[in-house]
Parts: structure tokens; C-alpha cells; sequence
């Protein structure tokens, strides 16, 4: 599975990262070159490790939703979805419909966010500099969404246990019916700008293969994991909240390389919009919030709760004594296991693929180190 | 040499230092307001009416910025490699006419002269590359060295197409030869291998790996800051400049092209301004293909080189030599090396993936039954 060339004395050691400019983030990895080609690679994380799961111990279950706000930054609110369910499930609480339907519209609506930043992010690192101007304006109209809806861009701490802080603002629905039209187009241009170009086609076809097999195997799940050819989601495997209740489709791709990682990431996009729509449709008037008590104390037991975020399979395991704090919180994130076939995919390769690689997985790591 | 010639050599030189650090000023200007139209952002706009001032705001904070030199660097070697890049790019320039008269040097072999001296930077990117002392650096600068070697020559049998057509290496007399007909006309292949090549002797989107951000940072200059840096900056600007009025000069026909009724000084000042108009429309179309295109790997980049530009340029220089032996019409020329093209582009299509090669993700309905077939998969 490894790479077991060990590196000769005439091979250069290099550090790509922390302070490479195309490692999304504080990520290290360690190469050691034979002129252009990757004899052996070695990832080094924990340079954001902030210690999430640790703090999560100490506050009480409503303020854990803030760190879970920190560990996917570009995806926040469906990370807070996977906390609020994994609590409400060890609670036993019936959500308001409507609070359902806010939730799945938020998130998938930063699903769509989090992958515009991707195919931009991904321009770069091919080589363009034209896509992450456009992968963002698409993820401003949905940040100016969120922040008429949540008072906040990024951090939003909307989704409280037991439903949404408050009911959606009055020009929500306009707000939409204008939103909606504007990003499928948006989602068109991008795929145009980036899709039809020969030189991306050639820079991303065939590179950092991964069979089915070996990516079950390494843990890899999401869009990554679909992008091998299987058909795994946990929106289907394991519906969680009510993601039954939609007609949508599950984009797989075949040869699991960097394209099809980049194409079934920009078809997920499309699908999220179906989503919304059918959701807008389906969505009631109601209450927003479950009659709860003004503390959060859940009884003893446990709990976990797999969900779908924009990286993959993002799991809470939460454990509870009766106190109004968790006794324990694990995370399990998708970047970090995604990114232990990043060895596995960087054999044989170049330089310039190591990069086009590792943003092909699409990791954050404020997710990877917690 | 007398006294009055040194004098007039020197009063040249520094007006065309002069007219070339403006020139860089203005397409620092342009390349970013031309970009940013592309993306929907409106570039610089602060310093100066439209941010015309911007280029002389940067020049300043570069110059007042700090020279840091490496403690592990080659000391000799990383100063000199700014200077090492620079002067080529500048004495490439002794020998480019503005207009008929207008010229500091008319040398008999000026275009062997440019592709001599042009050649001379590459040098200078690997000095900086190994005098950094720095491993993203050695590897930009080595693959700068790998590159520009290997496009130097289907930019100089490109170069020869034309010099054949002519039957002479002074740009003027090229330039003269382009009266009824330009040259990209007749050999629109080789307009494409030059330009092409040219790009890539640039180190310019889609062949900038040497100093490509993403991949080794930034290449040779990664050490590099204040003023050197400015230096690199400004030779690149320069080569963008030089590559863009040779093309004008050798395919689109210089001032000539259509021919230009007037004489005496109203034509000279109108063939300055012709001249200068087809530049920056390639040089607009170089950044037009800045803001498009992703960059290419080292292996392809090479392979693009020996595989395709090298054959094709040879073809060119065949053909024309065929057509010029037995004294056939140009058209014939011009034909032949459309078929030519057409047939490359087709065949780089089908090689590097078509339509139905992109096609590898297929959507699954999310519906119970789709579930029970991914457990059958599994």
C-alpha cells in the first residue's frame, strides 16, 4: 500500500508546507524528489490541532456547537447538523418539520459553498487563476444567504439541538426564487471555464488513481470515495434528518483519478440544487424549535451519527454521564481519512501532480487536526 | 568610433531604456486591469485616476523594501543573476526597429543577433535558482533551463521560415518583405510555432512552471525581494514586450502591412503607432491566455516541445524551401500549412481526450432500489 522505495542519498528532500502556498492550510508534506518525480512522500499534520474533542468536555452542549463550527470552516453548518443530531438522538427529540427542512436547505446550500471553494481552489492549483474568482462569487450569494439568515458568514451556530435558533427571515423564499436560477448558471460557467479546457483535461486525467478497493480499504469516503465507482452516500446508506424524502441523484464516477474527483464534486452541486428545490417546496409554516428545558442534559448513553458533509462520511460519537457537559465527543472526520491514501496516490507521481493531488481530495485541516 | 557615434549610441540607448521601463510600467497596469475584467473585478483603482499611478506605487515600495540575502546563499552568484537576466532582454532591443528609420543598430544579421542574445537569460534564471541556496529555487531554475532549451529551437526554425521567405536576416528587409502580403498569412504555421514558442520562452500561462506559484513557489525568485526582485519583474515584462513586437514584426508585417501611404516624419510617427498597436494586441492575446488556461506538467510541456513544435517547425521550414525552389505561388504555402495545422489540432484532440473521455461520471438516482444495488456492488 506504502511506497517502498526507500529514498538514496541523491534524492532531495523537500517540504511542502506548512507554508506552501497550495497545501489548503497548514499542511505539511515531505517529499523526496528524484528530479521531477515523487520517490517517497510523507504527510505531517497537527498544526492546527486545537484540541475540539478535548474542549468539547468542557462546555455544555449547546456552546459544542460553536467548535463544531471550527472543524470544517468552509462547511460549518453541516457540521453543526451532525452534532445536533447526534445529541437529539441520545435525547430522543422530535424535531419540528420545518426546522428539518431549514436544516437540509442550509446545508445543502453550503455543500454547494464549500464545493465552489474547491473548484476554484482547484483552478490554482492546476494553474489557472481565473476559476476561484468565479467558484466564489457563486459562494458570496450563498454566504450573503446565510448571513441574512444567521447573522453570520461563517460561524453560524444556527443549528441549536432540537431545531434552528430562530424561523427563516420574511424575504427568505424571494430571496431564493432569485438565488436558485442564478447559481445553476453559475454552476454551468464554472464547469464550462474549467471542464472544456484540453489542459485541464490532460493535467487531471489518469492522475492519483484509486481503485474501489483500495479506497474502502484506506477509509476514504464521499466524493472521493464515489469518485472510484461506488455508490456510497450516507444521505442513502443511512438516511439521517429527511433526506428520504427527495428525488435527487448520487453522481459516481469510474476510474476514481483527480477528474473524476473534480467532476463528481461539480455534478454533487447540481444535485444539491434539486434538493432545494424539492425542499422549498415541501417546507411548512411551523414552529422551529422542540419545547426543550433551558439546560441541555441528556441522559447517560451514547450516541453516533454518521452524516454526509461536502468531504464525506463526518461521524459523531458522543458520550454522556446525565451532567449538562459531554463526557466524551470523537469526531470523525472525512479529510483525515481521506488523507491517508494520499501516500497511496502520490506514488509515482510529479511534483506538479502532488499538488493537483492533495486538492483533489479536498481536505481542511481544521477537520484533519481538530 | 568617434566621439560624436559613442554620443548617439549612448543618447539611444538610454531613450530606449527609457521608452522600455515605461512600457513595463504600462503593461504592469494593463495586464492587471485586463485581467480583472476577465474575472468579474475591477483591478486597480485607488492610486490615480483608474489606478494609472498603481505601476509607480509598486515601483516605489520596491525599491524601499529590504534586499534579503540568504545566509546559505552563493553570495557572487545570487546578486548577479538579476543583472545576468536583465541585460540580455535589454541588448535584444539594440536591433528592433520602431520604423523604417528609426533604429539603433541595423545589424545585417539582426535576427541571429536576437535569437543569439535572447538565449542569454536562461543563464541567469539558473544562477538564481542555485545562488538562492534554496530547493524550490534549484528546481524552478533547473526547470527553466529544461524549458527555454528545448523551446529556443522551434522558435528559431520559425524564425528561419520567415528569414527564408525574405532571403535575409535584417528586420528591416523583413519588414520590407511584408508589403503586399504579412507574413502570417503566408506561413501561418510557423506565426503559430513562434508564438507558441514564444509563450513558452516567456514562461508565460500555460508554460509557466518555472516560476509557477502552486508548484515550487516561485521558482528562481523565491528568495528574492525589494529591488532584484524588481529586476526580475522588469526583464519579464521586457521579454513579454519583445516577443510580442517580434511577432508584429516578423508575421503581422511590422509597419508595413497594409502599406502606409505617407512619407517622411508623419511616416515614421504612424508607423511607430501601427507598430505599436499590433504589440499590444498580442500581448493582450498573451494575457487573454494568462486568464484562461491551467498550466502543463513538465513531461507534457517537453513532450509538446520534441513531439509536436520541433516536427511541425521542420515541416515549415520544408515546405517553405519546396515553394520556394520551384518558385510556386504563395498561396500554395498557405494552403498547405492550414492542412498542416488542422490535421495537428485534430490529431492533439483525439490524443489528449475528446468528449466521450469526459464523460466518466454518471448520476444514480437516490431511490431505495438504487440502494439495494450498491449493497450487490459491494
Amino acid at each position: 500500500m506504502t511506497i517502498d522505495q526507500s529514498p538514496n542519498s541523491m534524492d532531495i528532500m523537500v517540504n511542502m508546507g506548512p507554508q506552501h502556498p497550495s497545501t489548503h492550510g497548514v499542511f505539511r508534506l515531505v517529499i523526496w524528489i528524484d528530479g521531477e518525480r515523487i520517490v517517497r512522500a510523507e504527510p505531517h499534520i497537527g498544526y492546527l490541532h486545537r484540541g475540539s474533542e478535548k474542549l468539547s468536555e468542557g462546555e455544555s452542549y449547546n456552546q459544542v456547537i460553536t467548535l463544531f463550527d471550527r472543524l470544517d470552516y468552509v462547511a460549518n453548518l453541516n457540521c453543526e447538523l451532525a452534532f445536533c443530531i447526534a445529541v437529539e438522538k441520545l435525547m430522543a427529540i422530535e424535531v419540528p418539520e420545518r426546522s428539518h427542512y431549514i436544516r437540509v436547505i442550509l446545508s445543502e446550500l453550503n455543500r454547494i459553498a464549500s464545493h465552489m471553494l474547491f473548484y476554484g481552489v482547484y483552478g490554482l492549483d492546476v494553474g489557472a487563476m481565473t476559476p476561484i474568482l468565479y467558484g466564489f462569487r457563486e459562494r458570496e450569494r450563498i454566504q450573503e444567504l446565510f448571513e441574512s439568515v444567521t447573522g453570520a458568514r461563517m460561524m453560524h451556530h444556527y443549528f441549536w439541538i432540537g431545531g434552528v435558533k430562530e424561523d427563516l427571515p420574511d424575504d427568505f423564499e424571494r430571496r431564493m426564487k432569485v438565488l436558485l436560477p442564478t447559481l445553476k448558471q453559475g454552476i454551468d460557467e464554472c464547469d464550462r471555464l474549467l471542464s472544456d479546457s484540453e489542459l485541464f483535461l490532460a493535467r487531471t486525467k489518469g492522475i492519483g488513481t484509486i481503485t474501489a478497493e483500495d479506497a474502502i480499504d484506506f477509509g476514504v469516503t464521499g466524493p472521493s470515495l464515489r469518485a472510484t465507482g461506488v455508490l456510497e452516500d450516507v444521505r442513502i446508506s443511512e438516511p439521517y434528518s429527511i433526506y428520504d424524502r427527495f428525488d435527487y441523484g448520487i453522481p459516481v464516477g469510474t476510474n476514481g483519478d483527480c477528474w473524476d474527483r473534480y467532476y463528481v464534486r461539480l455534478e454533487e452541486m447540481r444535485q444539491s440544487i434539486r434538493i432545494i428545490e424539492q425542499a422549498m417546496e415541501q417546507m411548512m409554516p411551523g414552529e422551529t424549535m422542540a419545547k426543550l428545558r433551558r439546560i441541555t442534559r441528556p441522559p447517560k448513553g451514547e450516541s453516533y451519527v454518521r452524516t454526509e458533509s461536502p468531504r464525506g462520511d463526518f461521524a459523531v460519537f458522543v458520550v454522556s454521564d446525565g451532567t449538562e457537559h459531554p463526557y466524551r465527543v470523537k469526531v470523525r472526520t472525512p479529510s483525515f481519512a481521506n488523507l491517508q491514501a494520499l501516500q497511496h496516490l502520490l506514488r509515482d507521481a510529479y511534483v506538479a501532480d502532488a499538488v493537483v493531488i492533495l486538492g483533489s481530495i479536498d481536505i481542511v485541516l481544521g477537520e484533519v487536526d481538530r | 568610433m568617434n566621439l560624436q557615434q559613442v554620443f548617439m549610441y549612448s543618447v539611444g540607448a538610454s531613450l530606449i531604456l527609457g521608452f522600455l521601463s515605461l512600457t513595463v510600467l504600462f503593461l504592469t497596469w494593463l495586464e492587471r486591469k485586463f485581467l480583472a475584467r476577465l474575472q468579474m473585478r475591477m483591478g486597480p483603482m485607488r492610486v490615480g485616476p483608474y489606478g494609472t499611478l498603481q505601476p509607480l506605487a509598486d515601483a516605489v515600495k520596491l525599491i524601499f523594501k529590504e534586499d534579503i540575502l540568504p545566509s546559505w546563499a552563493d553570495r557572487k552568484v545570487y546578486w548577479l543573476a538579476p543583472l545576468a537576466v536583465f541585460v540580455p532582454t535589454f541588448l535584444v532591443w539594440v536591433t528592433i526597429p520602431f520604423a523604417r528609420d528609426l533604429v539603433l543598430a541595423n545589424l545585417e544579421l539582426g535576427l541571429f543577433y536576437v535569437t543569439a542574445v535572447s538565449v542569454l537569460s536562461i543563464l541567469g534564471l539558473v544562477m538564481a535558482g542555485w545562488g538562492s541556496a534554496n530547493k524550490w529555487a534549484i528546481l524552478g531554475g533547473l526547470r527553466a533551463a529544461g524549458q527555454l532549451v528545448s523551446y529556443e529551437i522551434p522558435l528559431i526554425m520559425a524564425i528561419l521560415g520567415v528569414a527564408m521567405l525574405t532571403q535575409s536576416l535584417n528586420i528591416i528587409e523583413v519588414v520590407d518583405g511584408q508589403t503586399r502580403v504579412a507574413n502570417f498569412i503566408i506561413q501561418p504555421l510557423g506565426f503559430f510555432i513562434f508564438f507558441t514558442a514564444g509563450l513558452a520562452e516567456l514562461g508565460r500561462t500555460p508554460f509557466d512552471i518555472h516560476h509557477a506559484e502552486s508548484e515550487v513557489v516561485g521558482g528562481p525568485f523565491v528568495e528574492y525581494s525589494g529591488a532584484h526582485w524588481a529586476v526580475f519583474y522588469l526583464a519579464e515584462y521586457i521579454n513579454t514586450f519583445t516577443i510580442a513586437i517580434l511577432t508584429a514584426l516578423l508575421f503581422l508585417g511590422g509597419w508595413r502591412w497594409p502599406d502606409m501611404p505617407l512619407d517622411g516624419l508623419s511616416h515614421s510617427a504612424l508607423s511607430v503607432a501601427w507598430l505599436l498597436l499590433k504589440a499590444y494586441l498580442v500581448v493582450i492575446l498573451i494575457f487573454w491566455i494568462r486568464g484562461t488556461y491551467p498550466r502543463l506538467r513538465i513531461d507534457q510541456l517537453m513532450a509538446f516541445s520534441w513531439k509536436v513544435l520541433v516536427p511541425l517547425s521542420f515541416a515549415n521550414i520544408v515546405l517553405t524551401g519546396v515553394v520556394l525552389y520551384y518558385d510556386w505561388h504563395w498561396s500554395l504555402l498557405t494552403v498547405a500549412s492550414l492542412i498542416l495545422m488542422a490535421g495537428f489540432f485534430l490529431s492533439l484532440t483525439f490524443y489528449s481526450g475528446t468528449a466521450a473521455e469526459r464523460m466518466t461520471v454518471s448520476v444514480h438516482p437516490a431511490r431505495p432500489e438504487a440502494i439495494s444495488r450498491r449493497k450487490m456492488d459491494l
